[in-house]
């Protein structure tokens, strides 16, 4: 029962929803437009911080990059033109989904090649093994019999 | 068997690989903070600021993108505040006094009477001094937080950008080799 109470107790962590520092009279008027704002912040990182994002932090430059990404959204700015905008200023650590290009594919695609070659592996030496015992199980043919039972024999009577 | 042998050594290759790439980036002496600046060999910003001025009355004057045009230029973000630029400010006023080198000033998110105050008491390096009251040069600068500095070519494209206070080391072996690169 007290198993049960912790696990629930982790599991709440999990289900809460993550604190929003977007001080009042930050959020922009327009419903819409704000939460264009907020799905573009929860994707770029707070630079100054451990890992989060800009909308997590209470961190003056979080807060003027929020300010910005609202400052563009009003502008009529498309999300996309929003995230470049700052990726062209900041560079590929303001994003918090790292780009796929040249230098992150072993990041990107490393993991699945990895899990293949892996798999892989495990088939082949299976398939090997289950092949050498197959020729372990064969019975003897009559001349082998006959042979071994020669060789068993001799080395009796050498004794 | 051989080829299976070989097969069979290739997770630890493969380990091996990765161990060592991952120890070569961790091993190797610097700062996970400083990141090179996604802005290195691109055209500074376009913008114009307003200059330092105390109750109407102009400290210096202010500048615009155009003031990086024909000479080489080190832009400096400061504020009175921010401990680490009184550490740099000798090496700033050094380079002041470097011919062919225009040391200009953003004066950021500061009280410009607190700034006025605080170069009046340790002197004053920049040729002109811009107010940046809400960060936001700074943004299109990529800057994470003061000081930094930036070395600006004779085309107005930045060249190098230092995270930081400029120490005596930064100083001799990151911006002067920089500068009389750019100066030759």
């Amino acid at each position: 029962m007290k198993g049960l109470s912790v696990l629930l107790s982790f599991l709440s962590f999990l289900a809460a929803s993550p604190l929003i520092a977007i001080g009042p009279g930050e959020a922009l008027k327009d419903a819409a437009l704000e939460a264009r704002a907020r799905d573009i912040g929860r994707q770029l990182r707070c630079l100054v911080c451990q890992n989060q994002s800009i909308d997590d932090s209470d961190a003056p430059l979080a807060q003027d990059l929020r300010r910005l990404v609202r400052k563009r959204v009003k502008a009529g700015d498309t999300n996309k033109q929003v995230i470049d905008y700052i990726h062209s200023r900041y560079g590929d650590f303001v994003l918090l989904r790292p780009p796929i290009d040249i230098r992150t594919w072993l990041l990107w695609y490393g993991p699945p090649v990895f899990l293949i070659f892996a798999l892989f592996l495990i088939l082949v030496r299976t398939s090997r093994r289950r092949q050498t015992r197959a020729t372990h199980d064969s019975p003897l043919s009559v001349q082998e019999i006959a042979r071994a039972d020669t060789l068993l024999n001799r080395k009796e009577d050498s004794r | 068997m051989g080829s299976s042998r070989i097969l069979f050594l290739a997770p630890l290759a493969i380990f091996i690989l990765v161990a060592a790439v991952a120890g070569y980036y961790l091993l190797e002496n610097r700062d996970p903070r400083l990141l090179p600046s996604a802005m290195i060999n691109k055209p500074a910003p376009t913008f114009r600021l307003n200059g330092l001025s105390v109750d109407g009355r102009e400290v210096a004057k202010g500048f615009s993108s155009d003031n990086f045009k024909g000479h080489i230029t080190v832009l400096n973000f400061f504020a009175s505040w921010c401990g680490p630029c009184l550490v740099e400010h000798p090496q700033v006023m050094a380079l002041a006094g470097m011919r062919g080198v225009v040391v200009l000033g953003v004066n950021y998110k500061n009280k410009p009477v607190d700034a006025a105050a605080w170069l009046a008491r340790n002197g004053n390096p920049y040729a002109r001094i811009g107010v940046d009251p809400q960060g936001d040069l700074a943004l299109e600068f990529g800057l994470y937080a003061v000081p930094e500095t930036f070395v600006i070519d004779h085309t107005g494209r930045i060249r190098v950008k230092h995270v930081g206070p400029i120490t005596e080391d930064v100083l001799q072996e990151n911006l002067l080799p920089a500068i009389r690169a750019l100066q030759r």
